[in-house]
């Protein structure tokens, strides 16, 4: 049974945990074309390697991030949701 | 042979295990044998010079122990209330009755022992080859013919299961494996303070010094287990885990153990496996005749269960164990005729001046080319040894030696199957003919001859530097420098090429599923060049051993038939579990979670018929169920014109505080609640960012910052979670709690429900005035604090009463209580279903699917479009763009059209079509008590959705019925009744 390491709870067993998805920031949903928010809801990156998603730790009812690698399933980081800020500004010079 | 002093048994210091002064009596094959307490059910028969035990899967050939260890399909045998025992592993019991398996007739004359004598005709992809035409015959005939021929042992199917259960465990280190390695690595991690749990398959420490012999006096093994052993037995920080088995490995170091019935699930930080070698066998034919066994099975029979293997033996070597087997062979007092190595250079100077002082004949640079058996006995009676010309080929100058024990000793292969199943590697040096594993986790250590290490003190320095570095790891602190032993055994430990084919066969590669050296060399032939589909296509590797002993060969073989290397070649992958596991083991006991309301045992005691709705049980209706028809409608009659209560506390209850309550909600639902009025209820749709419809409910404003909003009872979970995730981004200032089960409510619906309110509840103003409909308002009922709300989903004037949940029962019994002079009676979930079909009110999840959109089922109402921002919102804006292509109607049927409650009526799901063409479905459907029609609601295509519409149903049986199309609602279009 893999271990994530809860930001709020510490590694707890992964069935205490459910997984939320991609994480993507919200386009401006006034100003964003059809296609880009069509985008934005229905396609996933599904993305052989380091992917940020949701995950919440369902007892506490906790939701963070992990960052892991899709291919070697290895979580490299957990972090809690109010660092995303910092994350959009990394997203924003990756792109 | 009953009642016989065992011939066979050596006096102590031999047999480590078992107990002589105990004597134990069992029969097997319905003949009676005497044992001792301590045996395996092999070593007792051993003792009594049984060494016939089992026969093999698809040949018959009569088959004793290999390895002593559990480890082979060869003493596979069957008990009374389990089969395919493992006898060489399953303890002995009093009064056990025991049986060979895979035989027709009797163990000693197998009719179907002929097999083997067609075995030319079976050849490897045999089953593909042949038994498939003409179409069907597999199925028909094949099938059942040949699993009555082959099929090993039987089951019991009227066997009651023993009692199985599961136990948690946690270590800073779980040693897997007490040998020499592991022994000395749980010590040194206990000695650093840290919580260890060595576990080993065996009933005693020590693994093999308790058998094996290291150096010419056999001192080493002695004095090295003597001194670990007292202190592990001394320290307090190692728990000792005997006869359990590490059965599997799974992430971040999560292990199943099994010990009898019980499954452990061990969670450790650092692991060390020090799980061993498995001894390979000599490849030549008839090496599969009972008494041809592993060197180290010989020593096991004695050393652990005290049985003297045979009177004169040969051993067959390609390293110096088979010297230092020998030497124990003398020492226990059976005679080694000979001892054939492999090897061309010179053996072991010392060892082997040594066994020729004893009496022993040396042949170098031969093998045992075949082994015959004796008929009568089942036993070896004879080897033929040749000189060897070239890898696997012999010169043609047989010596034919008498014997009753062959031992084998050519190799080792790591006992990898954990290691793997964590994603090591395991590599093969061609060269060196050494393995090795690597690519495995962090938090993962291996030592001991596992790691390739065989000199004693290399075995156990390698254990200490890998205890040291799990301590390092725990700590946090660096990894100390560390010298890797050196090891001047390791590179002869396995001989390179221990296989001579022989022209008749019989030269088992794989002895549970009876593969010869064609059969793997034939498989490659047929195409079949990758390990892994060698092995699907021959079965290699397949049977109950999972490749324990065929895995190095068939690779070897491959890789020759391929001009590869085997390290090219490898192996195939190891898998969960490391040996079988029962059914029971995995399935144990199960928890069935029930979510009881707080009223649960009052609708219990009014002959409720309960029902589940996800985890909880509702009430479905009152009465017995040969009824429910005319007490489901005499529910709906009396809450339609008296009053009714219903137990509504399965509604999800969420309490959303603070400052951004209001903004928060607005984000959220698709309603506007930022200048809702404190007392006042609003309907809250949710919808995903794809604008699906998902949950509703009320929020109801008690404070300019704290609203109390329902959800449905399947949904609250998902909405509760949904709104903790958005928060996480949204960062509001809001606390958002599930309140469910601290509340508990009834809704009391009916013409009468504010008259019988009224006697309960003396400080809130129920007139409609004071209180209107969607108001919400906080006081006592019965003394009990409570929030109300009018709402009306049954479309009747009514009440939500939300109590903290103890007060359930108390408020359930006031109520009945006051309204018993209007006759007031609970009503269940079926008769609720029934009146808000009436009103109209959908239900998330039954008329709505996963593409449902608000406009579809006609909630363009319950979106606020004035505020900038709702989940949905942009998506809905989208889809408001393009052409609807259903909607959500009612539909009613009258008598007159053919359908008649009781026998022709639409259910859910049932088609709408156009000819033959689908275009819709039903969602809901039941007979109106109040109405005396069929009401339903269906998606129709929007040229069907205008009143009076006639669409077409198909129902049970292919029946088409006519419905006409109607506004909703079906009862009281004006709310004068729920808003009165």
């Amino acid at each position: 049974m893999k271990l994530l390491n809860c930001p709020l709870n510490g590694p707890r067993n992964i069935s205490e945990f459910n997984y939320g998805g991609e994480y993507h920031p919200m386009p401006d949903d006034q100003s964003a074309s059809s296609r880009e928010w069509a985008e934005y809801v229905f396609f996933h990156d599904n993305k052989a390697g380091i992917v940020t998603e949701w995950w919440c730790h369902s007892a506490t009812s906790y939701w963070f991030l992990a960052q892991r690698n899709t291919i070697t399933d290895e979580v490299l980081r957990t972090f809690a949701a109010s660092e995303l800020v910092s994350l959009k500004t990394t997203h924003g010079e990756g792109q | 042979m009953a009642n016989t002093k065992l011939k066979q048994r050596l006096a102590a210091p031999y047999g480590l295990l078992i107990d002589s002064n105990t004597p134990l009596s069992f029969s097997f094959e319905g003949q009676p044998f005497n044992g001792v307490q301590g045996d395996t059910i092999a070593s007792a028969l051993l003792a009594n010079d049984q060494w016939l035990i089992s026969r093999s899967f698809k040949y018959h050939r009569a088959r004793g122990p290999l390895t002593m260890a559990g480890q082979d399909a060869n003493t596979l045998v069957q008990l009374p209330s389990a089969p395919n025992t493992l006898a060489d592993k399953c303890a002995l019991e009093p009064n056990m009755s025991v049986t060979g398996q895979n035989y027709k007739g009797s163990l000693a004359r197998d009719l179907q022992a002929y097999i083997g004598l067609l075995s030319r005709f079976l050849p490897v992809g045999f089953y593909y080859k042949a038994f498939f035409r003409p179409r069907g015959i597999w199925e028909a005939f094949w099938g059942p013919f040949i699993r009555k021929q082959s099929g090993l042992g039987n089951i019991d199917q009227f066997l009651i299961p023993a009692y199985h259960d599961k136990q948690y465990k946690f270590a800073d280190v779980l040693v897997v494996g007490a040998g020499p390695a592991g022994l000395t690595a749980a010590l040194a991690a206990a000695k650093q303070g840290l919580e260890v749990i060595l576990v080993d398959e065996n009933p005693v420490l020590g693994g093999c010094l308790n058998y094996a012999r290291f150096n010419l006096d056999n001192s080493s093994a002695k004095d090295l287990l003597k001194s670990l052993l007292s202190k592990v037995t001394a320290a307090d920080n190692i728990e000792v885990m005997l006869s359990t088995t590490a059965n599997s490995w799974h992430a971040d170091n999560w292990l199943a153990l099994i010990s009898g019935n019980r499954l452990y699930k061990v969670r450790a930080k650092e692991l060390i496996v020090c799980a061993g070698s498995l001894e390979q066998q000599a490849i030549f034919r008839g090496n599969d005749i009972p008494g041809v066994v592993m060197s180290s099975a010989a020593l096991r029979m004695m050393h652990l269960y005290g049985v003297k293997p045979g009177q004169n033996a040969v051993v067959v070597s390609g390293n110096d164990d088979g010297y230092m087997t020998a030497l124990e062979l003398l020492d226990a007092g059976v005679k080694v005729v000979a001892l054939v190595d492999m090897r061309d250079q010179d053996g072991p100077s010392e060892l082997a001046n040594l066994l020729k002082q004893k009496g022993c004949v040396i042949h170098q640079n031969s093998t045992v080319y075949e082994a015959f058996i004796d008929k009568r006995k089942h036993r070896v009676s004879r080897v033929e040894v040749r000189s060897i010309k070239s890898r696997g080929q012999v010169n043609g100058d047989p010596v034919s030696i008498n014997c009753d024990l062959v031992c084998m000793a050519v190799g080792y292969m790591p006992t990898y199957q954990l290691v793997c199943q964590a994603g090591g590697q395991l590599s093969y040096d061609d060269n060196s003919c050494k393995f090795s594993l690597s690519n495995y986790p962090n938090n993962f250590e291996i030592a001991g001859s596992v790691n390739g290490y065989w000199d004693l003190n290399a075995v156990v320095a390698d254990a200490r530097n890998k205890a040291q570095k799990c301590v390092a790891r725990l700590r946090g602190s660096l990894s100390p420098e560390l010298v890797a032993p050196s090891d001047s055994i390791a590179d002869r430990i396995n001989f390179s090429w221990p296989m001579f084919e022989h022209p008749k066969g019989k030269e088992f590669v794989d002895y549970d599923e009876d593969l010869q050296i064609k059969d793997i060399v034939n498989a490659t032939s047929d195409g079949y060049e990758h390990i892994q589909l060698v092995k699907r296509y021959s079965t290699c590797g397949m049977g109950p051993s999972q490749g324990r002993h065929s895995a190095l060969a068939a690779a070897r073989l491959v890789a020759d038939a391929t001009n590869r290397t085997v390290a090219e070649t490898g192996v195939t992958t190891a898998r969960p579990p490391f040996a079988s596991e029962t059914l029971a083991h995995n399935a144990g006991r199960h928890f069935y979670p029930a979510r009881r309301t707080s009223m649960h045992y009052r609708h219990i005691e009014q002959d409720a018929q309960m029902m589940l709705a996800g985890a909880w049980y509702r009430p479905a209706y009152y009465g017995p169920a040969s009824n429910s028809k005319s007490l489901i409608d005499a529910e709906v009659t009396n809450v339609r014109n008296n009053v009714g209560i219903v137990d509504v506390s399965t509604l999800g209850g969420l309490e959303v505080r603070g400052p951004d309550a209001a903004v928060f909600l607005e984000r959220f639902y698709t309603f506007a609640f930022a200048k809702q009025p404190i007392g006042r209820a609003r309907y809250a749709l949710l919808t995903n960012e794809a604008g699906v419809v998902i949950d509703d409910g009320v929020a109801c404003r008690l404070h300019q910052q704290h609203f109390y909003v329902t959800a449905t009872t399947g949904g609250v979970d998902q909405v509760f979670q949904s709104m903790l995730k958005w928060n996480a981004q949204w960062a509001m200032d809001v606390d958002i709690t599930n309140a469910t089960t601290a509340w508990c409510a009834v809704n009391i619906a009916g013409p009468n429900a504010r008259k019988v309110l009224a006697k309960l509840c003396a400080d809130i103003d129920l007139s409609a005035d004071a209180f209107p409909y969607m108001g919400v308002r906080q006081g006592r009922v019965a003394d009990i604090p409570a929030r109300l709300i009018r709402v009306g989903f049954v479309g009747e004037l009514g009440f939500e009463i939300h109590v903290p949940h103890q007060y359930g029962e108390a408020l359930w019994d006031a109520l009945l209580a006051a309204g018993e002079e209007h006759t007031i009676r609970p009503f269940g979930v079926e008769a609720q279903r029934i009146l808000r079909l009436e009103k109209g009110h959908i239900i998330i999840g039954q008329d709505t699917d996963a593409m449902s959109n608000p406009m579809e089922v006609q909630m363009s109402w319950a979106i606020a479009r004035k505020k900038p921002f709702f989940v949905g919102a942009r998506t809905i804006r989208e889809l408001e763009k393009m052409p609807q292509q259903r909607v959500l109607v009612g539909f009613s049927i009258s008598a007159s059209d053919g359908a008649m409650p009781d026998r022709i009526m639409p259910k859910e799901s049932h088609l709408v079509l156009e000819g033959e063409q689908m275009t819709g479905r039903v969602t809901s459907c039941n007979y109106s008590p109040t109405l005396k029609k069929i009401i339903g609601l269906a998606y129709v295509p929007l040229n069907k959705a205008q009143p009076n519409s006639v669409i077409e149903i198909k129902c049970d049986q292919g029946i088409r019925v006519s419905a006409t199309v109607v506004r909703l609602p079906f009862y009281d279009p004006d709310n004068q009744q729920q808003e009165q």
